[in-house]
């Protein structure tokens, strides 16, 4: 039985090289992160001759989204898979606790300081500012650091200032 | 389902959609004219996570619609009494500190009837509650941050807040008031129920009041309306600006 599948498909590029083949696709906002690293892609299996690929939106909002399905298309495509299904599932939500560890090695690298210890859930109501962890400066590293904006340039990044080397920087908000 | 209760389902989601479109239209005004970047930005990200959250409700409008009208129609193109939103959501702008209190006191409507749709029967609308309220969380942190900063802060900061509290609270009393879909939605254990979401949401504002040194006014009646599209009367005005575009080139997209 598996050797005849095999046969029947054989042309089906196996599922470890397609993950390869998708941490090579940048995420538009961010492109010194993979939409892999992210977390972004959620399942990639085989349907006989069909690949389906699950995508989980970050932001409701984010204007990422769409663009994200194309690129995946689009990388799937140049290695000649066009028999692909892009499924958006939107449970469970997605976290920033999915960021894998290279994910956030990159961010840091990139200037944008990663999300600080695990997402709570959104099971209670706090009335005034949310907890900030220490963020720490990806620059200099200093945990000399303060709040500027709860929003920056992109829905999932917060507004840092450093007070020991004085440069501004984007928070990845752990989310 | 009956022809019926789709329909039904259809306007129950259709209320959760215009909520978050027209209070997302009404921020969005501001972008390019907050009174500071950092507010400019703040106001355009809460903007944009509400019309990507309503886009989610409109997306399932759309597919419980059964003359096949696709999200943008439905968005766009609906006529100002078959809106469903409640009235809070299109009140004016005006100063900013009148923004950011319609904003408080819809961010912890907001999140406690989120709660409530989490635990919806439909499993769509507890998918996107489930998704919404994370963002909504944030939104309560920083609209309630800056009411309790800036009700303690000057006399002048500390005015405008009441001022506007003064001026929205009439709209408040609908946000919790249930009606026949209201009631049928529960029963089926679609909906929220809206008794609880009351309770939590008198006695979070209350305590936010309270801490923002600011006081509710005892009003003697609670505008209402706009859930059944009966809406006041800067709504036509806002949907002349928001649908001009569709209006005028039909059928545009990006």
């Amino acid at each position: 039985m598996g050797k005849r599948l095999n046969t029947q498909y054989e042309k089906r590029p196996d599922i470890a090289q397609i993950w390869a083949w998708l941490e090579d696709v940048p995420d538009p906002e961010i492109p010194a992160v993979s939409v892999v690293d992210l977390g972004i892609i959620r399942d990639v299996v085989w349907n006989k001759d069909r690949l389906k690929v699950t995508l989980t939106p970050t932001y409701s909002g984010c204007p990422a989204t769409g663009v994200i399905t194309l690129d995946v298309q689009t990388a799937l495509l140049k290695h000649g898979l066009d028999s692909v299904d892009i499924i958006n599932q939107m449970t469970p939500p997605w976290t920033t606790d999915w960021i894998s560890h290279i994910g956030r090695e990159k961010l840091k690298a990139y200037g944008i300081a990663p999300p600080v210890g695990e997402a709570s859930c959104a099971g209670m109501l706090r009335l005034g500012a949310a907890d900030m962890p220490d963020i720490q400066c990806p620059r200099c590293d200093s945990l000399k650091t303060e709040l500027v904006s709860q929003f920056g340039s992109t829905p999932c990044k917060a507004s840092y200032r450093c007070k020991n080397c004085l440069e501004p920087f984007d928070y990845f908000k752990t989310y | 389902m009956s022809a019926q209760s789709q329909k039904n389902l259809q306007q129950y989601v259709l209320r959760l959609a215009d909520n978050a479109l027209i209070i997302g239209q009404r921020l969005s005004e501001w972008c390019g004219h907050a009174p500071a970047l950092e507010e400019d930005i703040a106001t355009a990200n809460t903007a944009l996570d509400l019309i990507g959250q309503a886009r989610n409700w409109f997306a399932y409008a759309s597919e419980l619609d059964t003359d096949g009208r696709s999200e943008d129609q439905l968005a766009l193109l609906r006529d100002e009494r078959d809106y469903l939103n409640v009235l809070l959501v299109e009140q004016p702008n005006g100063d900013y500190g009148n923004t950011l209190m319609r904003q408080f006191i819809f961010d912890i409507w907001h999140f406690y009837l989120l709660e409530g749709l989490t635990r919806s029967a439909d499993a769509t609308i507890s998918a996107i509650a489930e998704k919404s309220i994370k963002e909504v969380n944030y939104h309560v942190s920083r609209s309630s941050d800056l009411i309790i900063r800036l009700g303690n802060g000057t006399e002048e900061s500390h005015g405008k807040l009441q001022e506007a509290l003064n001026n929205l609270w009439r709209y408040s009393g609908e946000l919790t008031l249930s009606d026949a879909l209201d009631d049928e939605m529960l029963a089926l254990g679609i909906g929220a129920d809206l008794s609880g979401v009351e309770r939590k949401f008198q006695a979070a504002i209350t305590r936010g009041f309270h801490e923002a040194s600011l006081v509710a006014p005892k009003i003697g009646y609670m505008q209402r309306g706009g859930k059944t599209g009966v809406h006041s009367e800067s709504m036509g005005r806002l949907l002349a600006e928001m649908q001009v575009m569709q209006r005028s080139h039909p059928n545009l997209t990006w």
